[in-house]
């Protein structure tokens, strides 16, 4: 299973330097502030993540080492943490990074077809990113929406109650910059039984 | 005291122990890989399973606090089946290269597995396969074959305090790496090839030298620096192979340095194993009479009177007796041992030992560096420094330059004046450190290799005296010397007045009016050009920088040659043991100087070694004990002095390279390269 949150690599991919941006900068002292003193260290998963969606959804070398050096930890430490959790992503992804989910639920109710659609929509193979930098497109286990299945998780946003035809459509407003519905695709509130109150 | 039963014996355990304690006190050997005494405990191997009354399912060991009342099983079915499955997953990734490991013979889990094994595989997928990773030039790793224990990475960060190792991804994806494969930069680096439990990380220096069933094992001293670690050299035939530590709580726990673990190769290089004598400025081969004789000669015509001798790094005690009754009976007592030009107080031992004795380290509350970097001139010294500072919060002062130490310090000055600062108790740090309940000071020979040195000496030992913890049993004051001989020498009173204050000077004084035979045991510190109207005799074995200006050299057996006596910095006695017989025609120091004195009339009685030591301890009872040391706490002294400024400089500037044997070793001079110099391996 490619995934780039999955890998041990940390590199650059050009000499790029990697800064807070100003507001992030002032979010860096708030977060660190939520933790008593001397275990400002435990801040390192909220920084990493603040780092990611400074730097385009991934974590490079120089996002890395800055994360380090604002906690005062060592790389190393840091590294550990970025490489333990998949959420890290430490190979660049597209605009939209998306996570289909092929556990046992959503693989029952077709995922299968989902992942089918995405290669074709975004010209790409899993666990790469498509030539306009629109998607990348990994297959993820679980992520614990079984009962709208099957879904995808979209950056930060779920969609639930997928099929082809749906799914095709968001990939493709995606790809041209239009607004899309969010969650459960055919109107379902949170997880009620889908003809609504009569089951 | 709280009880525990472990296979149906009660046994009494203290508060705090784990089950895996307990069960070695009842005499249960419990399988691990991941547990390591002087480790923080991890508990991620589960080989260490044992069934515990009441519990569901299997505990580890290592990790589950003892508790009174307890029943524990170490040998019944469900434990073995246990293991048994621990071991099936250790072994699914591991690869069959035993018969081309390093580790092999040697290894925890070859010898688990024997145990705790099945004889076929029930895995039919691929293995993982990992790709190995540079960690510099002493540890080669294959990393295919780690088990994920995480002993090297809790070692580096908790021990070394170099927080370079550690542990990438989760699950099948996890591997050991140092951060983009950089170098580990600790000098204690070579350990973690020694805590490996696999074939993982093994020593470069070493990689397919032997096998351990055909080295001959000697449990010895080291004497690389001033600690004398207890440790194991391997040989084969008459080369040093390996060295590895021996458990000695008192000085070096379970560690050893790199130098003294990697420098061995330095021993069958730029050896002298050959008399040579020096005709016409060049050195040529000749025999022992010849060469006696010629000393003989240049004695009477020079002045026997108004020889010297001036010993190194490496003197054995039992040189340094020998060499000074010699000296005595030719009626010259100009000998002296301190050719870094350290001053001590003359008649008082407490003036340079390391008289609160390293084990007390680790209960210092507040420790005043003076003039030293541990961490270059006591490697395992400096990790019980570590080990106070993360065990007791110790406050570590620096009187001297910036440091890269591993563990914070407050700095008071570059010069001495801020030894001024201590004793008005003005900075912040003063303050602290005579509140504390333990301090320590430790005075570095960089801090007193100048004319100021006996006054430091006398105001440290003021300050000593009036620290909390001063006591007639307890002497907070500390030298921390940097030869193994020192200490020793200086106990024989093999020391000159005359040699104070500016020891290179004396000398170049003394040569240029006397013109007198000198005697270098096995002196490489001092400067050839000074010697030059002397007639140098080198007695040492290695062709270092003073060999090659001698007009005699007289070969002689390096420590793993000979059995020798040490005293180390606090004055623990330790003898060395032979590991191999000399290389070519060396012969021990006392040897020579016993026939020296045969031809000089000099009356020396010894003929054997038992009776050398018989002098030694009839000179200085406190050669009488091996491993103990006697130190004293008067401190008579003490002085309120007031120093003037002096800026200090540290006097080691490459800690892999400063001695003879570690310039001649090429994995030092590698060390030095990739390490100290930063410079990229090929």
């Amino acid at each position: 299973m490619k995934h780039p949150g999955m890998t041990n690599k940390v590199y650059n991919i050009s000499n790029d330097v990697f800064n807070w941006s100003e507001d992030n900068f002032n979010r860096v002292s708030e977060i660190i502030k939520k933790y008593p003193n001397s275990r400002q260290q435990s801040a390192v998963i909220p920084l990493l993540d603040l780092a990611q969606r400074q730097n385009a959804g991934w974590l490079s070398k120089t996002a890395i080492e800055k994360v380090a050096e604002t906690l005062s930890m060592s790389y190393i430490r840091v590294l550990e943490v970025a490489t333990f959790y998949s959420m890290f992503n430490l190979e660049p992804v597209g605009e939209n990074f998306v996570q289909i989910c092929r556990t046992t639920p959503c693989w029952l109710r077709g995922s299968d077809k989902l992942t089918k659609v995405a290669k074709e929509v975004s010209n790409s193979k899993l666990g790469e990113t498509s030539t306009d930098n629109k998607f990348t497109i990994v297959e993820v286990e679980c992520l614990g929406a079984c009962c709208n299945a099957p879904m995808v998780q979209i950056n930060d946003d779920y969609f639930e109650d997928l099929d082809e035809e749906n799914f095709r459509k968001i990939l493709i407003d995606l790809k041209n910059n239009k607004s899309i519905n969010k969650g459960s695709q055919i109107g379902r509130q949170t997880s009620h039984p889908k003809r609504g109150n009569d089951a | 005291m709280p009880t525990i039963t472990i296979d149906n014996k009660k046994v009494e355990f203290e508060n705090g122990m784990t089950v895996m304690q307990a069960c070695e006190l009842a005499g249960a050997e419990i399988p691990r890989f991941c547990y390591h005494e002087k480790l923080s405990i991890a508990g991620n191997c589960r080989m260490c399973l044992v069934e515990m009354e009441k519990a569901p399912k299997p505990i580890a060991s290592c990790a589950m606090p003892a508790g009174d009342g307890m029943v524990i099983k170490t040998n019944s079915d469900t434990v073995q089946k246990a293991r048994k499955g621990v071991m099936e997953f250790l072994l699914i990734n591991h690869p069959l290269d035993c018969p081309i490991c390093d580790q092999g013979g040697e290894c925890d889990l070859q010898d688990q597995a024997l145990h705790y094994g099945f004889d076929k595989s029930r895995y039919e997928e691929n293995k993982r396969a990992v790709k190995n990773k540079h960690m510099g030039p002493l540890v080669s790793t294959i990393m295919t074959r780690c088990i994920h224990c995480t002993r090297c990475v809790r070692f580096s960060t908790e021990v070394a305090g170099v927080d370079d190792l550690g542990l990438l991804g989760r699950g099948e994806n996890a591997e050991i790496t140092t951060y983009l494969e950089k170098t580990i930069e600790s000098e204690l680096s070579g350990n973690v090839i020694d805590l490996c439990p696999v074939g993982a990380l093994t020593s470069k220096p070493y990689a397919f030298k032997s096998r351990p069933w055909e080295l001959t094992k000697t449990e010895t001293h080291d004497v690389l620096d001033g600690v004398g670690s207890s440790i194991r050299v391997d040989t084969r035939g008459k080369q040093v192979l390996r060295v590895l530590p021996r458990i000695n709580e008192d000085t070096n726990e379970e560690w050893i340095n790199d130098k003294t673990r990697f420098a061995i190769d330095g021993l069958s290089r730029q050896r002298l194993d050959k008399v040579y004598i020096k005709n016409e400025n060049k050195l040529n081969v000749a025999d022992w009479d010849t060469a006696l004789n010629k000393i003989k000669d240049e004695l009477n015509k020079r002045g026997k009177e108004k020889t010297i001798t001036l010993s190194g790094k490496f003197t054995d005690a039992e040189t340094i007796i020998a060499s000074k009754f010699f000296l005595d009976g030719l009626g010259s007592n100009l000998y002296d041992c301190r050719f870094d030009n350290a001053q001590i107080i003359h008649n008082e031992n407490e003036s340079y030992k390391f008289n609160s004795s390293i084990h007390e380290i680790e209960n210092a509350d507040a420790i005043l560096l003076v003039g030293s970097n541990p961490r270059w001139e006591a490697s395992v010294l400096n990790s019980r420094i570590r080990k106070a500072y993360i065990n007791n919060n110790c406050k570590v002062g620096v009187i001297g330059p910036d440091l890269d130490l591993n563990y914070s310090y407050t700095k008071i000055s570059n010069s001495l004046i801020g030894l001024n600062d201590i004793k008005e108790k003005k900075s912040e740090f003063s303050k602290i450190f005579h509140n504390a309940k333990n301090p320590l000071i430790i005075i570095g020979t960089s801090a007193i290799n100048n004319s100021e040195g006996a006054s430091v000496l006398k105001l440290c030992a003021d300050i000593a005296k009036k620290l909390p913890n001063y006591s007639s049993t307890f002497n907070p004051l500390n030298i921390l010397n940097q030869d193994i001989s020192r200490v020793g020498s200086l106990e024989l009173g093999f020391v000159n007045k005359y040699f104070d204050k500016n020891f290179e000077e004396n000398i170049k004084e003394n040569v240029k009016i006397n013109k007198p035979v000198i005697f270098l045991l096995g002196l490489d510190e001092i400067d050839p050009k000074n010697l030059e109207q002397a007639f140098v005799v080198y007695i040492g074995h290695h062709g270092d920088l003073n060999a090659q200006h001698a007009d005699i050299i007289l070969p002689s057996p390096a420590y793993t040659e000979k059995t020798s006596t040490f005293m180390n910095i606090e004055g623990r006695v330790i003898q060395t043991s032979r590991c191999h017989n000399p290389l070519g025609e060396a012969k021990e120091e006392w040897k020579i100087f016993r026939v020296l004195s045969d031809l000089m009339n000099c009356d020396l009685k010894f003929n054997n070694l038992n009776d050398v030591r018989k002098y030694l301890v009839d000179n200085n009872k406190n050669f009488l004990q091996i491993l103990e040391c006697n130190n004293t706490s008067n401190l008579s002294f003490a002085s309120p002095e007031a120093i003037t400024e002096h800026t200090i400089a540290y006097n080691i500037t490459n800690f892999y390279m400063n001695d003879s044997i570690s310039r001649s070793s090429e994995t030092m001079a590698n060390c030095t390269n990739e390490i100290l110099n930063k410079e990229k391996a090929s």
